[in-house]
């Protein structure tokens, strides 16, 4: 009955895919497609064709090269934790999950290196180096569930990409597959390879320039020792200033955190973290090297921290309260999820100058749309969370959300920033790139998208708008102004 | 200054009139990579100063043509510093010039590469198209990263206008220790040394002498002293002698024979240990000098998964390695989305980029 609804060239597709690989790959039947109709966005749901799960790079040549005889596109996913639909289904499109593909391949501990499947999680390869002294550094929150695969197409961060940089500066090298099933090297063991950095090109690429089938990422030895400050402050703002003050003071901590109110009785409710539930906003400052530095570092910002208005501060050594005070911090966001029916998690960024002013005013707007925001965010990079409450099923909020967010990244980019800083643009933030980026700027974008996959299969819609939406768009709205509610269903 | 309107327009004129163009700053660096095939010129020198720098956000924003020595000094006035320590081959280098050609100094593996260290760019594509890439806030993923893209290209994908780099405070102080080493011995105190969370900041060795540098707060350098091997050198001295290494105006650069440039994993055993050798960046840059052919140098490499480039020489027909299929194709659809036209430092980096 599901075959009524393809067209000629599906059907045949389909049967080709049956008769190229074995029968438990590929899934079909809305009852078992349904657990991948959307990604980390649930407000954003289709059904893919398929869902097809190689278990190895060969399958997948198999699959893309099928794709390209019968002209059907393909949209990549890994754990499906992304926040902008980056994974969410297209109608038509054959949803390729790279979640199998989950193996440690080698480490090398003289190249200090780990070469992995894509499918394997971020936090399963600190796991495995752990024993040697080593780890991954970058950790988004979603480490626990998130791929390597993903972490390479979002050029995702964590909390600890302060000091030790994002995914791109800890991917080496990548063997991707184009559109046409051909395999490309990029980057490598060496400090430099011949040619283009094309490897930085294609990090954060968001599944449209190739899939990648393999990451050899650069492994960090653990440091000696670590401390984490958590400050009180009884104003936002003291909070935000205390940030570009630890900053300016030549500080570079291994992470810097901030809570306001909202998240943190979220997150004591939740964890029982020990955070002070009458503060307005707290802050959390890891950091790490030898202890002979630490002492002098850790007075250095507790003093920075009590000129800035502090009200209380806690100096955690020892793991376990190290770790009872990232615990309440990492479960932020479903602590905040119990709080109301529905949330919607932004990401922008912002020079950390204006932070003060730019929470100020998301919280005016918050009170006069109606909707309540808690921050909870990497503050030390300037990368913005609000996360709006809403309730899906009260009329109108959910637009009223979704305009809220608009809003605030289009206030991002005024004040000098960008419309994401680690989640990126998806299908969610298309209209902002319009924002952000000129007509020129995103062609240039197209052409780059033409050179790897000319007849535009991978991942068709996301990431890069096409400049007839942001034309639609322009004649609404000028400069950085506030974006009208977008039909997030156009392409 | 800002000429970009002058550049804008002689871009945009060699494009209707498919003229190809040298992009030329302070022509520091003319010795690397392929001649350029083109008649006319497009000179970046005026185009320079600094657009804004926030100390306290760690970025400088600033215009191409400015002299690396001149954009130093405004950083180290407050304290800060290019983290990935550019080499500086002249008085005239120019920041767009070190960008362009991704070159990158002694704390590269320590610190990042030139790269690592982009934010975003200002540039004029082969169309003359004044575009923006990236920005200057810390963290940003809207859209292809286009800026990182620049790094290393010579020129060939767009002109460099302005340039969002950031900027790290000054190490507190240098300590640099010299040990008696042959060369695999150093290769694998480097390994052992790069596998330990200390502030290992830049090593090299050259002549039986295995040097290392470590960066950071007094009070870490001084627990260290204790535990490494071999004779502190002075500060002034060692001050000297990397910048000395990264602007290769140590005796070693000066002969006459060609150099090679050989870029490998690092803990790859000696190669091509009878010929001259400086080793760099924990070993993985291996500075060679001799007469051995280049397909001699170029298979020795290639066996052990490196590559070699013929940094200086005169016989620089093909400098960079060739590039496999099918990444040479698509290098060439990559220039053709910047460039259609070709007019950008043609056969700078690749006869037909
Ligand atoms: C609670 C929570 C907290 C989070 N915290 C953070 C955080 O701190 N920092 C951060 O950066 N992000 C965070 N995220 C977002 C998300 O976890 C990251 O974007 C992550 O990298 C996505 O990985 P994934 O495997 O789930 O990818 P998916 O969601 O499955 O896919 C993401 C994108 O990558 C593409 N893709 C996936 N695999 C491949 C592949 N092998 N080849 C090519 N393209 C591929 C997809 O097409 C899609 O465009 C968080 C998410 C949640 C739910």
């Amino acid at each position: 009955m599901e075959e009524s609804t393809h067209t000629p060239a599906e059907q045949d597709f389909l049967r080709a895919l049956a008769a190229a690989l074995p029968a438990e790959r590929v899934r079909s039947g809305r009852e078992s497609l349904q657990p991948y109709e959307c990604d980390g966005l649930s407000v954003l749901r289709e059904l893919p064709l398929c869902v097809v799960l190689p278990q190895d790079r060969e399958e997948v040549q198999t699959l893309l090269r099928l794709c390209r005889q019968y002209q059907i596109p393909v949209v990549p996913r890994g754990a499906g934790t992304g926040l902008s639909g980056g994974a969410r289904p297209v109608a038509g499109a054959v949803l390729l999950s790279l979640a199998r593909m989950n193996r440690i391949l080698d480490i090398d501990l003289e190249n200090r290196t780990a070469r992995v499947q894509p499918g394997v999680r971020n936090l399963a390869i600190s796991q495995a180096v752990r024993p040697f002294g080593f780890y991954y550094a970058p950790d988004p929150s979603s480490q626990i569930a998130c791929s390597i695969g993903g972490n390479v197409a979002e050029n995702s961060g964590g909390v600890h990409c302060l000091k030790y940089g994002l995914t791109v500066h800890n991917v080496l090298a990548l063997e991707v597959l184009t559109a046409d099933g051909e395999v490309l090297h990029l980057g490598g063991l060496t400090p430099e390879v011949p040619g283009y950095d094309l490897l930085a090109l294609f990090i954060g690429s968001e599944g449209l320039l190739g899939i990648v089938v393999e990451v050899t990422v650069r492994l960090l030895p653990v440091p000696e020792n670590t401390v984490v400050l958590l400050a009180a402050f009884a104003e936002l703002g003291l909070a935000a200033d205390a940030v570009s003050a630890i900053i300016a003071a030549g500080i570079i901590p291994a992470g810097l955190e901030m809570m306001d109110r909202l998240a943190i009785q979220a997150a004591e409710d939740f964890v029982h973290a020990g955070y002070p539930r009458d503060a307005a906003a707290i802050l959390l400052c890891e950091l790490d090297g030898s202890a002979e530095e630490l002492v002098e570092r850790v007075a250095l910002v507790e003093e920075i921290l009590r000129r800035q208005g502090a009200d209380s501060i806690r100096v955690a050594r020892d793991p376990d309260t190290r770790a009872l005070l990232w615990k309440g911090r990492k479960a932020a966001f479903p602590a905040v999820g119990r709080m109301a029916p529905d949330y919607y998690c932004m990401d922008g960024t912002i020079p950390r100058g204006r932070l003060a002013e730019v929470l100020e005013r998301i919280a005016r707007w918050s009170e006069e749309i109606g909707l309540a925001v808690a921050n909870v965010f990497h503050a030390g990079d300037g990368n913005l969370h609000p996360l709006i409450l809403y309730d899906a099923n009260a009329a109108g909020q959910i637009a009223a959300a979704e305009s809220f967010g608009q809003r605030i990244l289009a206030l991002c980019v005024e004040v000098g920033g960008s419309i994401t800083g680690e989640h990126g643009v998806g299908v969610e933030k298309l209209d902002s790139m319009c924002v952000q980026f000129s007509a020129a700027e995103l062609e240039t974008m197209h052409r780059i998208k033409g050179a790897f996959d000319p007849e535009g299969r991978l991942n068709p819609g996301k990431a890069v708008p096409t400049l007839h939406r942001c034309a639609e768009l322009g004649a609404m709205h000028v400069h950085g102004g506030v974006l009208p509610f977008p039909e997030l269903e156009r392409f | 200054m800002d000429i970009t309107g002058r550049l804008q327009e002689q871009v945009q004129d060699a494009y209707a009139a498919q003229r190809p163009l040298r992009i030329r700053a302070g022509t520091t660096k003319s010795f690397y990579g392929r001649p350029v095939d083109a008649d006319a010129e497009l000179d970046l020198r005026e185009h320079s100063g600094i657009v804004d720098y926030q100390p306290a956000e760690l970025y400088v924003t600033v215009r191409a043509g400015t002299r690396l020595r001149e954009l130093q000094e405004t950083l180290a006035g407050q304290s800060q510093t290019l983290a990935f320590e550019p080499p500086c081959h002249g008085e005239d280098s120019t920041i767009g010039g070190v960008v362009a050609c991704g070159f990158s100094g002694p704390a590269r593996p320590y610190a990042g590469s030139a790269r690592d260290h982009l934010l975003g760019v200002r540039i004029l594509d082969g169309r003359g198209q004044d575009l923006r890439f990236g920005g200057h806030v810390m963290k940003n993923v809207a859209g292809y990263d286009l800026s990182r893209l620049m790094v290393g290209a010579q020129g060939s994908l767009g002109v460099l206008l302005e340039l969002s780099l950031k900027v790290l405070p000054l190490p507190a102080r240098h300590m640099t220790f010299v040990q008696e080493r042959q060369m695999a011995a150093a290769i694998k105190e480097l390994q052992r040394w790069e596998a330990q969370p200390v502030p290992l900041s830049a090593s090299a060795w050259m002549d039986g002498q295995l040097y290392l540098r470590f960066s950071g707060a007094e009070s870490v350098l001084a627990g260290l002293r204790a535990c490494v091997d071999g004779d502190l050198f002075l500060p002034d001295e060692a001050t000297r002698f990397w910048a000395q290494l990264r602007d290769q105006q140590l005796p070693f650069f000066a002969s006459g024979s060609p150099l090679w440039r050989l870029a490998l994993p690092t803990g790859t055993q000696p190669v091509l240990s009878e010929l001259p050798q400086v080793l760099e960046w924990g070993g993985s840059i291996r500075w060679l000098r001799g007469d051995a052919s280049a397909e001699e140098i170029r298979a020795q490499t290639a066996s052990r998964n490196g590559y070699a480039i013929q940094y200086r020489g005169e016989s620089n027909s093909q400098p960079f390695p060739p590039l496999p299929e099918p990444l040479r194709t698509l290098h060439g659809r990559v220039k053709d989305a910047m460039d259609p036209r070709h007019i950008l430092n043609p056969g700078r980096l690749y006869t037909d980029l």
